[in-house]
């Protein structure tokens, strides 16, 4: 087991970094480590345990603005805006259960690090849309600033941008302000049964063209339909959310399923089941109720996403989020995670491909993350070489050099 | 003009006849202008305090030309500083006098419209307003709307992170961008993002977008396109005071209403705008607030009634909501002319842009009140109440000798005064040239330097809009070294496991 370091402040986050720099050693960066099994088995010397740094220390609710220190508990920040009827828009996602741990882990931090979102991503944007500043130790041993408590801002660079979804590879971020919005009042949502994958895509792309305001648009196959809660039968169900004021909610929820009648046979789903499905839909349930299998994490254009299942093998289940755009595939066997299929789907239709889980000898000799063209390869390398030029942060946890 | 640019290279100066007619030879016809008169109107942008003729103009046509100018350029050590409309209100796209002006105006072609994954691929001259005409038929729009989105182009929204009225709900440019294609420095030409959501690694799109033309030329925009909502309403609240008004949007939002806009003007504002547009303002008020919720007509209808109800529990003495599109559009016509009103009001105006936390707003308003009597010149606000981005227009002459330094002192104390109460430099107008002296206000050294690594990592020998965002500015090979103290684990008070 590696040594472990517990930093409470900035201060100390960067004297460890700076210790990993006079002696050559690396750093693997943690929170709560619900998301430590996912990217490449890096090669590190020690771990920068990042959970010591803990506690919300601005509220204001009225500003829509929050900020913590980036080991803080996402499940305490969630309490505290649901006591203020808040929320985080973009609906974090959890790893833990895919990946082997309970649910309910995670930090602020490693959040923000890796950009996650949930089923809202579409209307509301991912981690990285609701991250308006950071304090964070490069791997230079410097503390740096960006970004402010307002979100209108646009002084110098984007760094937030380029924090987010960097899985602590350039800087170890110690204290986080995000954006919060107004919970929705209530919800509900429309189903059409039956549907095959692409017939639900192009409903899926139906709803979203319309003036309804769908927040959520998943599409679940038979084949895993009954993994889900809250829907009324195990079969291949494409759910569309609608969240707001009730009277609106109402309103569309009439309008949608007019709009949808074509489609297929139209079901509704009240509050408390409309809840229960996005939830399960969230945690990406069916995948993970066992971690034998391979696990890909697919974005593409949402109005091809159909075109992704026949490249591969039609023993893989799957199912569709973002109306279509985010495919999860789990494969069929323990060790085969068919990186082949799947990488050249993703070239014909554009996007990127993360196994998100594998064992760690899968992750060592097939790519996680997406491999770039040439030219974002280097451009990526030299940002990282602006960052963390000698690789303590994280080395080669999202592409051997990065 | 009283900002220092970079020093002319007399190198390049000297070659000058020769770098043209190589320029000529990559892009033909019209598409290079080096007379001084016909290059007489690109001197300057929004920003128009400040001029520069630049060395030669050029106009390319293709990803292919640009690219090759850059290489070009890149080779010989010459300076370039993109420009869409020229709009920038900060000087972002202020020619340099050693430099070529690479205007992207005649990439103005809408490539694909894919109403399927609800994305139009645009090049970055088209205007802001005809990517959401060219959707209007089939009920989409582009979001951001900034105020000059007649005019202003995509590809200069790219740089600068555009927003508008309406970004408390809808975002910032930056949200509302999937991909594009851009050139870089050395010509090379890399392609972000696409149809799909989400970066697979770094988010370079996100570094790109409101980088002010320092980092790349992008020659294509993926944008995302949003259905328009069924009815917009707004009202109208007048209060006695800007307190009142604050605490109204602070109990709006605290009700969990998010306005499609919401934007705050004080009485000097009002009135220059009811002079001008008739729109009905009420004239015996302090602070007006406009409200705009949309959505269906039963959602509308139902947060216009709950609006309402809290401003009147916020000592609203006026409120009145828009019962017609024509007149919705009338409350919004004065808050929309409010620049050119006060332009009306004196002979010029200098636009601020700084952003502060909501809840300071009356200790700002108070401030600024002193600073107009300090410098002797009046001021009007408008402000995008939601968000806290405030827009003060200082009135002078620049007739008078002196009212334009005073104006430009006042100016920066009000931004200062915006980062003393947490706020920041700027919103949504960009640093450019006018506020890269100040920006040692906001960051340390440190941040600015990590902030100039990002720049190396996309154009190493800073040939790419120089002058701009930074006050210093540093060579990559300087910035690259470090300089490492210490190897010993200096911290026994932290726990080690």
């Amino acid at each position: 087991m590696t040594d472990s370091l517990r930093p409470t402040d900035t201060k100390q986050v960067e004297d460890a970094v700076r210790w990993a720099l006079g002696n050559d050693k690396a750093l693997e960066l943690l929170g709560h480590g619900s998301k430590r099994a996912l990217g490449r088995p890096s090669q590190t010397d020690m771990t920068l345990d990042l959970s010591g740094l803990t506690g919300v220390t601005l509220y204001e609710p009225a500003e829509l603005v929050l900020s913590a220190r980036a080991g803080t508990p996402l499940s305490e920040i969630e309490a505290l805006l649901e006591k203020n009827n808040q929320q985080l828009d973009f609906e974090p996602m959890d790893y833990g259960p895919l990946l082997g741990h309970e649910a309910g882990q995670g930090t602020l931090g490693g959040a923000i690090a890796t950009n996650l979102s949930g089923p809202r991503r579409l209307k509301a944007g991912a981690a990285r849309d609701h991250f308006l500043g950071v304090t964070a130790v490069t791997g230079r041993a410097e503390t740096i600033k960006s970004g402010g408590r307002v979100v209108k801002n646009v002084t110098g660079y984007d760094m937030c941008k380029v924090l987010a979804g960097s899985w602590g590879t350039l800087a170890a971020m110690t204290d986080i302000t995000i954006k919060v919005l107004p919970k929705p009042e209530t919800e509900a949502t429309v189903i059409i049964e039956g549907l095959d994958d692409e017939r639900a895509c192009a409903a899926m792309s139906a709803a979203m063209g319309s003036s309804c305001d769908v927040s959520g648009a998943a599409h679940l196959p038979d084949h895993v339909a009954s993994y889900f809660d809250g829907l009324p039968r195990p079969e291949a169900a494409t759910v569309l959310r609608l969240e707001g004021v009730a009277p609106s909610v109402a309103h569309r929820k009439e309008t949608l399923a007019v709009l949808m009648k074509p489609f297929g046979p139209v079901a509704l789903l009240d509050e408390a089941d409309s809840k229960a499905l996005w939830k399960s839909v969230r945690q990406v349930k069916p995948f993970a109720l066992s971690q034998e299998r391979p696990l890909w994490r697919i974005s593409t254009a949402p109005g091809q996403g159909h075109a992704v299942a026949p490249a591969i093998t039609p023993a893989a289940q799957m199912f569709y989020d973002w109306a279509g755009g985010l495919i999860w595939v789990a494969m069929p066997f323990t060790d085969e995670p068919d990186a082949g299929s799947v990488r050249r789907a993703i070239a014909d239709l554009g996007g990127h491909a993360t196994l998100v889980r594998a064992p760690a000898s899968l992750r060592a000799s097939v790519d996680v993350f997406e491999p770039q063209s040439a030219g974002l390869r280097s451009l990526s390398k030299r940002v990282k070489d602006g960052f963390d030029p000698k690789g303590v942060l994280n080395p080669g946890r999202m592409w051997a050099g990065v | 003009m009283s900002v220092r640019m970079p020093e002319p290279d007399s190198g390049v100066l000297a070659r000058r006849e020769q770098i043209v007619k190589v320029l000529r030879t990559m892009v033909p016809g019209e598409g290079v202008i080096a007379s001084e008169r016909e290059m007489k109107p690109f001197e300057t942008d929004g920003l128009t305090a400040y001029h520069q003729l630049p060395m030669v103009v050029v106009l390319p046509e293709t990803t292919e030309q640009v690219s090759q100018v850059l290489a070009y350029c890149h080779g010989e050590g010459i300076k370039v500083v993109p420009r869409g409309a020229g709009t920038s209100l900060s000087g972002g796209a202020l020619p340099l006098e050693d430099g070529v002006l690479l205007g992207m105006a005649k990439f103005n072609k809408i490539k694909d419209i894919d109403f399927a994954n609800r994305i139009a691929v645009v090049e970055p001259g088209v205007t802001n307003l005809a990517v959401s005409n060219a959707v209007a038929h089939a009920g989409f729009y582009y979001a951001p709307d900034p105020s000059s989105q007649i005019a202003c182009t995509i590809g200069g929204n790219v740089a600068e992170n555009s927003g508008g009225v309406h970004c408390l709900k809808y975002g910032m440019t930056t949200n509302n961008v999937l991909g594009c294609e851009i050139v870089l420095m050395t010509g090379e030409v890399l392609r972000i993002g696409g149809k799909h959501l989400d970066s697979e690694g770094y988010d370079l799109l996100g570094l790109i977008i409101g980088s002010e033309g320092l980092l790349g030329v992008v020659t294509e925009v993926t944008v995302r396109l949003l259905k328009k909502p069924e009815t917009a309403r707004a009202v109208l609240v007048g209060f006695p005071s800007s307190e009142d008004a604050g605490a109204c949007v602070s109990a709006i939002i605290g009700a969990g209403i998010i306005p499609g806009g919401m934007e705050m003007m004080d009485r000097p504002a009002i009135q220059a705008a009811e002079a001008f547009v008739h729109a009905g303002y009420p004239l015996d008020v302090e602070a007006l607030l406009i409200v705009e919720l949309d959505g269906p007509a039963a959602e509308v209808d139902h947060l216009i009634a709950r609006v309402e109800q809290i401003a009147n529990e916020n000592r609203a003495v006026s409120c009145k909501i828009s019962t017609s599109e024509q007149e919705r559009l009338l409350f919004w016509a004065g808050r929309k002319a409010a620049f050119p009103a006060v332009g009306r009001i004196s002979p010029d105006y200098y636009c601020m842009d700084g952003t502060i936390p909501r809840a300071q707003l009356p200790v700002v308003l108070k401030r600024m009140k002193e600073l107009s009597a300090k410098y002797d010149l009046r001021v009007a606000n408008v402000f995008h109440a939601g968000d806290g981005n405030l827009h003060p227009l200082i009135l002078y002459d620049s007739n008078k000798p002196g009212e334009l330094d005073r104006a430009e002192s006042f100016g920066s104390d009000i931004l200062r005064l915006c980062v003393e109460v947490g706020g920041v430099l700027t919103g949504e107008h960009g640093v450019g040239v006018e506020k890269r002296d100040l920006m040692p206000v906001m960051f340390s050294e440190i941040d600015l330097n990590a902030q100039q690594r990002v720049k190396c990592a996309f154009d190493a020998k800073g040939l790419l809009n120089p002058g701009k965002v930074f006050p210093v500015l540093h060579r990559c090979a300087e910035l690259g070294r470090m300089h490492i103290s210490g190897g010993k684990l200096p911290f026994p008070d932290i726990p080690r496991f």
